[in-house]
């Protein structure tokens, strides 16, 4: 079996070149093992090799994001390896977010599987999970022995392409992705066996533990709507007619900004929905139902508004993942900041 | 109430010179069942194809999945409403011709119908590709609304299930199943010991083509009621056909609720199973907060102790099943929700629209945006360049070979919120 080419990622203080003072030295490489690394190389025995070991400063990593990212893709691109191995970094903060970091950007980049270790509570976990594997260590380098090859035992089976158990028993701290499975249980037995078991007081372990809801507050009203310029922006799916953007029925991957500078009503020949998650014939015979132009337009000429601005924004809502909509609200929130709007009128369906 | 199912198991479907069944196998006069069906002033044409399991065939759009049932002994008929008249159904007995389906497909009403492929990785995420499909390609005619199509397709499919379970009036049963649902006191008195538990069942009410029928009304318009358990079986509640495929209860899921099922399984040995409440996810929010209200208030009529809460569909309808967990789970009542999750292609996203802490137990049924490609089928039912358009797929989802590369989404029952499948999530 080919070796497994592993890059290994350090700061300065388990790179040997000095504690904080040295924090500042900027990203160099050295073609062996290094500190940690001989614990991994040890773990690896037959099946691998660390063909290089990255040392870069905490600080110079952390003030240097961009730079600092951009030489070690560089150098991974120069070694090509099969893994790359990052810390451990325990609960060293800015250690964990250098390890982080640079997992994220060099899985990525070059889609290989990136490993790394850290303490549950060091800020590199939350910031980082998602994107790379981190094995749960403790919270200081006392336990390197411990870490170490189930750092290594993960990174095999990731090289490999085994599929892994669950976060637990494979040591990795769960990355709140969530993966599909066929249970051996139709899920109506499962729901009966669960409720039993909570009747009862028993343990039982929720399928879907539930996330923190985000609630956002409203901003102030308007007080003078008269001199305001309020924008249309609907997850109702309005498109003009043949939806240029090719916006999905269902899950769409993007938004729609269209003009409607001198429209004053959307008619069946210019304007239809992309929206798959309701009867599309109302929606379509007059799309000022969902995205109700023609009356603010009316409301502009008598002054009761400002202005209706000459941009709308458009998505459609059915099945897209909360992820995305904030994505997308995000961006067209900042778009209509900039464009100087007061206030918005988000309709649905 | 009592009533029975004599199942009869259906091994094979052929089509023949007359409708009957014969040692297991369905045969089916292809003539007389399309006369059956024909008459609606508003379909082109219908035909019918079989598809059957292992088969290299693809279902594409499915509307509905109907199993014929027919009441051999006590009042009213399947689907009651919807075929014949309103005589309350749910008593005596009525046949099953288990192992077979009606699907209904043709040319597409809305987005939101589905996929179901006969083999193949597709076969694995259906619960549907074990049938024997009798499949029923209804064309509309040109300019007919969306909602009128969907109105005559729904009933064509219910029409062939009728007509072809005639065929086990007279058929033996391999097996009898019983089931007795109780007046409300003496139900109680019978298990006095054991948790009296009560099944919430939410219908997909959001209308605009995603509708739910109860003996023939539309269930936006009824307020939480009661239902025997019995009366599900005998096809008292359908599908309007035109909901998102992966969790949309299709008929055929009704008639078998499986969490009605499982409750009476464990009935007088670990649970008392009182019965069933009906309520719906109308989009106002004074409907949501009325029906929810209703719902908590006749468990809590009921004396239940915990209760089963089921979704159907996503999003809109988050929001009335955390009203109603919330509500009940204030009135001291336990309870475990049934629903699935849109957690975004790489799962990462938070996976309901709605959340509440008190939501504390959950069944999952799987993430519906994950993607799967299904490879190409030597025979397609249907229209595959719908693909490209339906929940779940996009602009490019039917590959130039015939493959198609979508969401789980658009696969018919893959995340049955009442449990009737396998496929649910954890997480990574």
């Amino acid at each position: 079996m080919k070796k497994i080419r592993v890059l290994h990622y350090l700061n300065q203080f388990y790179g040997g070149i000095g504690g904080e003072d040295k924090a500042d030295v900027p990203v160099q490489v050295k073609e062996e093992a290094v500190g940690p690394g001989l614990a991994i190389k040890a773990a690896l025995g037959e099946d691998g090799d660390i063909i290089a070991t990255i040392i870069c400063g905490d600080n110079y990593f952390n003030e240097n994001l961009e730079s600092a990212t951009a030489e070690i893709l560089k150098l991974v691109e120069q070694y090509k390896p099969d893994l790359l191995i990052a810390g451990p970094a325990f609960n060293a903060g800015r250690y964990g977010m250098a390890c982080g970091g640079v997992c994220k950007a060099v899985g990525e980049t070059f889609s290989i599987p990136t490993v790394t270790g850290m303490y549950i509570e060091s800020p590199g976990v939350d910031g980082y999970r998602k994107y790379t594997y981190i094995v749960e260590t403790g919270n200081s380098a006392a336990d390197m022995r411990r870490a170490i090859p189930p750092m290594v035992t993960l990174a095999k089976k990731l090289v490999a392409g085994e599929p892994l158990g669950d976060p637990k028993s494979e040591g990795y701290i769960s990355r709140g992705l969530r993966q599909n499975y066929f249970h051996t249980e139709r899920g109506s037995k499962r729901a009966v066996d669960m409720l039993l078991a909570k009747i009862k007081g028993e343990p039982f372990v929720t399928e879907y533990p539930m996330p923190e809801f985000d609630r956002v507050a409203p901003n102030p009203h308007i007080l003078d709507m008269s001199k305001a310029t309020i924008a249309l922006v609907t997850s109702g799916g309005i498109v003009p007619k043949g939806n240029p953007d090719r916006i999905e029925s269902s899950s769409a991957s993007r938004f729609g900004c269209y003009d409607i500078t001198g429209v004053t009503d959307l008619t069946a020949d210019t304007y239809q929905t992309a929206h798959g998650g309701y009867d599309p014939v109302y929606a379509n015979l007059d799309a000022d139902r969902v995205l109700p132009v023609d009356v603010l337009r009316e409301m502009e000429a008598a002054g009761v508004i400002g202005k209706l601005h000459n941009l709308y924004y458009a998505t459609v809502g059915n099945g897209t993942s909360v992820a995305n909509a904030k994505k997308y609200a995000a961006a067209i929130g900042a778009e209509l900041k900039e464009a100087g709007v007061d206030a918005v009128i988000l309709t649905s369906t | 109430m009592q009533l029975e199912l004599g199942i009869i198991k259906i091994k094979d479907v052929q089509f023949g010179s007359a409708t009957k069944i014969e040692n297991n196998v369905l045969y089916v006069d292809k003539a007389e069942l399309i006369a059956a069906l024909s008459g609606d002033e508003r379909i082109q044409s219908i035909d019918v194809e079989l598809a059957k399991p292992g088969d290299s065939t693809r279902i594409i759009p499915v509307k509905d999945v109907i199993e014929p049932r027919v009441k051999v002994e006590g009042p009213g008929n399947i689907f009651p409403g919807m075929l014949g008249k309103v005589e309350m159904v749910g008593t005596g007995r009525t046949h099953v011709l288990s192992g077979c389906a009606v699907v209904t497909s043709g040319n597409i009403v809305g987005f939101q119908e589905g996929i179901i492929d006969m083999s193949g990785p597709g076969a694995d995420y259906t619960p549907f590709s074990k049938l024997f499909n009798v499949v029923i390609v209804a064309e509309p005619k040109e300019g007919v609304l969306q909602h009128d199509h969907e109105a005559s397709v729904r009933n064509i499919g219910f029409k062939a299930a009728a007509y072809l379970a005639e065929a086990g009036r007279q058929v033996t049963p391999c097996e009898i199943k019983k089931y007795e649902h109780l007046p409300f006191i003496e139900g109680v008195k019978r298990y006095p010991n054991l948790p009296k538990v009560v099944f919430v069942y939410m219908l997909q009410t959001q209308g605009l083509l995603h509708d739910t029928y109860v003996y023939g009304v539309d269930a936006k318009r009824i307020l939480p009621t009661l239902i025997s358990p019995t009366e599900v079986f005998d096809g008292a509640i359908v599908s309007g056909n035109c909901v998102s495929a992966c969790d949309k209860n299709p008929t055929i899921v009704h008639c078998n609720n499986p969490i009605i099922e499982d409750l009476y399984d464990r009935h007088g040995t670990d649970l008392n199973f009182l019965g069933v409440v009906i309520t719906n996810e109308n989009v106002t929010l004074a409907d949501k907060e009325r029906s929810s209200n209703y719902t908590a208030k006749l468990v809590e009529m009921l004396g239940a102790d915990a209760v089963i809460i089921s979704e159907e569909g996503f999003g809109n309808p988050d929001a009335d099943l955390m009203m109603n967990c919330v509500k009940i789970e204030n009135k001291g009542i336990k309870t475990v929700l049934v629903t699935d999750e849109y957690a975004g292609r790489d799962g990462a996203s938070q996976s309901l629209a709605d959340a509440n802490p008190l939501a504390n137990a959950v069944i999952t049924a799987g993430n519906a945006n994950e993607v799967i490609v299904l490879p190409p089928m030597a025979k397609v039912i249907g229209h595959p360049r719908v693909a490209d358009v339906i929940a779940g797929g996009w602009a490019g989802s039917l590959q130039p070979d015939g493959s198609i590369i979508a969401e789980i989404q658009v696969i018919t029952g893959v995340n049955s919120e009442l449990g009737y499948f396998t496929l649910t999530a954890r997480e990574v």
